[in-house]
């Protein structure tokens, strides 16, 4: 029986683990906080899958496809799409209570880019009623969960991964937990621009970085969406469905500007130049009534009035972009295994080559799932044995690191800096990107990694030290910003969520396919990898 | 704007103190003034934080003795800021929610036997409430019956039962309702202190009262009226 370690336990990790469990492997579900507080709970909008009159899989694909921009793999997509309705019926039969229509079907929403409405919801709740759901599905089948664990690196040997280094964080202890097969599910890296962004605090990257030190390679790191309708002094997410619905983007003068149906880069973008023009940008919902908003989008409400002090019945939302989405992460082929044996990865974290250049709303959910479940088998079944004599060196390096933050001076205090890097990616590795301002930012952070040993955790303690974990997040977080200018500036074309005002044309013939990055020896490579579909 | 924070810490021996900060900021949730402590006056401030919109359940603290969570509360001046009750404190406003979350597998919050079929619109609305539960703990650190009981299922496993036993798929019969007859649904004494508490406008205790009278018409009895511990003097045949 495989001994299968799960790092992260939001959709992705969850879905594996089920699955793993299901093909006989001993499942260890570990992360950072609790399961249900990972990021997954806050999906609203829903899971795509075709399962609508008029709709079908192939639509589906076409759509996936048209949206990726020409960086995606077809094979993957298919994939997708195809296994889609049969996790829908897998999430019903363990009771995620999607909303109903009047015969009693699960019903379906229209989410932006979809020629169909192809999105099963719960109200406003769907990753939540999902994660919850999944969680409660595990304690079923009895799966074990270790909870404020912190990943701090892998052990990995001859390129086969034997174990994970962790802080516990109620007792500071690092441990070194052994596993036949680690899947990785860790989510994305949207939060390096903070206060910038929509995503939950968590959300710093740390299993990409991880990989990328373990050997693993990484790709298409420069393809970070924006989302166009955040709260202007929040960044908390202001759902599609509100212009779906009939809501309008005005400026100051109160003009709409642009269409508010176009594909979500082209929106942010029209958005981004009102504000860069001087102006502010307001979300006008109010004609839709507050019988309306009270039951479609009542979550929307209440956050407006909490955070901007406006009632959107009444009032103008103000609104910018935010950074949403991180297409890019751990490359993996179709059995989502890593480039390191025995090493998985899924989710949010990984690159499963369906996104492309821009994810579709209602994507996300569905690859938890799909690919989760996929991981979950390959995990249980991955027969690679582990080497003999295992090596201490990284579990000493990492138990060294932790026990030695006394040491540590600060100097320089990397909360500063770490806001300091969420503007300038806000201003210049955003919607908006070009050849100066992208080596601007990549000098500075240049000059933050120099910088690093001016820093560290002024809090000292053993217990429950979040100021230490902070310290490794930011840590993580330079280390892929690192690698998200180095693609950016590399990638000299624009293509979906990647668009540069000094090469606003793609060029295909060179850059449709992904961009992989890795370490040897240290240093950083970067190279465009043959076209991932020969069409 | 001046707010007291309970710091507490096991390092060396366990030691607490209300701690006051000045915050500079204008109107700032509970949230948002934590973490301009612990970024700009005090780094070693612990409390734990995730989506910033009231969904994912992590900041949840008292303020003034009432359960909140610290993203969708707007401070004020003079708030008492203390951690959640009934959990065993890790450091300052961080507890321990291992032992309240292992209560929902020891009342099996979830689903038994699922007959797949099609559920109406009134159907689904039977149980949509108790699924949105984030898991804050609010109601559980609210609860007064855990300073007596600490076996006590809690409001929060309760309700995810009721979720799953009250959804028209499920297919189990009474082994659910057998599972929650001790320890569970009479340990409650009604009080309504965790429908008062909840982020979410859910009702425990509504919801055990449902899963009371489920259990009744399967013929399980409350205990504190079979036992005899309460003798109405009625004749014995
Ligand atoms: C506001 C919002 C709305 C969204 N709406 C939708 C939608 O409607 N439809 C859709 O399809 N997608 C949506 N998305 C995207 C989607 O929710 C995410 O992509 C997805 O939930 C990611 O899931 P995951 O399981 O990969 O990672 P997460 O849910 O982020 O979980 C990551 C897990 O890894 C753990 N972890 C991370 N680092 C470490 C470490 N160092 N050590 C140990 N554990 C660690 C965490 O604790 C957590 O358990 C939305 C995203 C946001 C932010
Ligand atoms: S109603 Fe019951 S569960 Fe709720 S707080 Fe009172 S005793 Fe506890
Ligand atoms: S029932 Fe309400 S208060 Fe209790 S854990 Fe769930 S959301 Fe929190």
């Amino acid at each position: 029986m495989n001994k299968v370690l799960i790092i992260g336990a939001g959709g992705a990790g969850l879905r594996s683990a089920i699955s793993a469990h299901k093909n006989g492997a001993e499942v260890t579900v570990i992360s950072k906080s609790y399961p249900t507080r990972s990021q997954t709970c806050m999906a609203q909008g829903g899971i795509n899958a075709a399962r609508g009159e008029n709709d079908s899989v192939e639509h589906h694909i076409a759509d996936t496809l048209r949206s990726a921009h020409g960086v995606a793999s077809q094979e993957a997509i298919a994939i997708l799409c195809e296994n889609a309705s049969t996790e829908i019926e897998f999430l019903d039969s363990i009771g995620v209570p999607f909303s109903r229509d009047k015969s009693g079907e699960i019903t379906q929403r229209k989410l932006g880019g979809a020629s169909e409405a192809r999105a099963c919801y719960a109200q406003d709740f769907s990753g939540l009623k999902i994660l919850h759901t999944l969680y409660d599905h595990c304690n079923k089948l009895g799966i074990k969960f270790i909870n404020e664990h912190y990943l701090i690196n892998l052990s990995v040997q001859n390129k086969k991964v034997f174990g994970g280094n962790f802080l516990d964080m109620q007792t500071g202890v690092t441990k070194h937990i052994e596993a036949d097969a680690i899947i990785l599910a860790t989510g994305g890296y949207s939060k390096i621009y903070q206060k910038h962004s929509t995503n939950s605090a968590g959300t710093t990257g740390d299993g990409v970085a991880v990989a990328l030190r373990a050997g693993a390679s990484i790709s298409n790191m420069e393809f970070i969406q924006l989302h166009p309708t955040a709260l202007k002094n929040s960044s908390v997410l202001i759902s599609e469905s509100a212009r779906g619905a009939g809501g309008y983007l005005v400026n100051s003068k109160g003009d709409r500007f642009t269409n508010e149906l176009a594909p979500r880069d082209e929106v942010a973008r029209a958005i981004h130049n009102e504000i860069e023009s001087g102006s502010d940008v307001f979300l006008d919902i109010r004609h839709l009534g507050e019988e309306f908003i009270d039951e479609n989008l009542p979550q929307e409400r209440k956050l407006a009035k909490l955070y901007e002090g406006v009632d959107p019945i009444v009032d103008l939302l103000p609104i910018k972009p935010a950074a949403h989405y991180s297409m890019g992460g751990i490359e993996v082929n179709l059995e989502c295994e890593t480039n390191v044996k025995n090493l998985f990865a899924v989710g949010e974290c990984a690159n499963h080559k369906v996104h492309g250049a821009n994810r579709l709303g209602g994507n996300s959910l569905l690859e938890l799932m799909v690919f989760g479940s996929i991981a979950g088998e390959s995990a249980a079944h991955s027969s690679s044995v582990s080497p003999e004599h295992k090596t201490t060196t990284q579990f000493e390096s990492d138990r060294n690191f932790i026990e030695g933050i006394k040491h540590f001076t600060n100097q320089i205090d990397f909360y500063e800096k770490r806001e300091f890097i969420s503007n300038i990616f806000y201003n210049n590795v955003g919607l908006v990107r070009n050849d100066a301002g992208l080596k601007a930012v990549l000098a500075a952070i240049r000059q933050i990694q120099m910088e690093i040993p001016f820093m560290g955790p002024v809090d000292k303690s053993m217990h429950y030290n979040t100021n230490l974990v902070e310290f490794i997040e930011f840590g993580n977080m330079v280390e892929l910003a690192e690698v998200i200018l180095v693609s950016a500036i590399s990638r000299h074309e624009s293509r979906g969520a990647h668009f540069r005002d000094d090469i606003p044309e793609s060029k295909d013939e060179m850059y449709a396919t992904d961009l992989k990055v890795w370490r040897e020896e240290g240093i950083l490579c970067a190279d465009f990898v043959g076209k991932t579909d020969d069409n | 704007m001046i707010i007291k924070v309970l710091r507490y810490t096991k390092e060396g021996g366990e030691r607490e103190a209300f701690i006051e900060y000045d915050v500079q900021l204008e109107n700032p949730t509970l949230l948002q003034a934590l973490a301009f402590i612990k970024t700009k006056i005090d780094p070693t401030l612990s409390f734990s934080s995730g989506c910033a919109s009231s969904i994912c359940g992590s900041c949840s603290m008292r303020v003034n003795e009432v359960e909140k969570l610290a993203c969708s509360y707007k401070v004020k001046d003079g708030d008492k800021i203390t951690a959640l009750k009934n959990m065993s404190r890790i450091r300052d406003l961080v507890v321990n929610m291992e032992e309240s979350h292992s209560k929902n597998i020891k009342a099996k919050a979830y689903s038994e036997i699922f007959t797949s079929l099609q559920i109406s619109q009134a159907d689904a609305k039977i149980n949509e409430l108790q699924s949105d539960c984030i898991l804050c703990g609010s109601c559980y650190s609210a609860c007064p019956v855990f300073d007596t009981n600490s076996e006590f299922m809690g409001p929060f496993s309760l309700t995810r039962v009721f979720r799953y036993i009250f959804d028209p798929r499920e297919n189990s019969g009474t082994k659910k309702i057998q599972n929650i007859q001790s320890h569970g649904v009479w340990d409650c004494t009604l009080c309504g202190e965790c429908t008062l508490v909840c982020p979410m406008g859910i009702s425990s205790k509504d919801d055990i009262s449902a899963l009371r009278s489920k259990s009744n018409i399967a013929g399980f009895m409350d205990p504190n009226f079979s036992a005899g511990a309460l003798d109405f003097g009625a004749p014995t045949f």
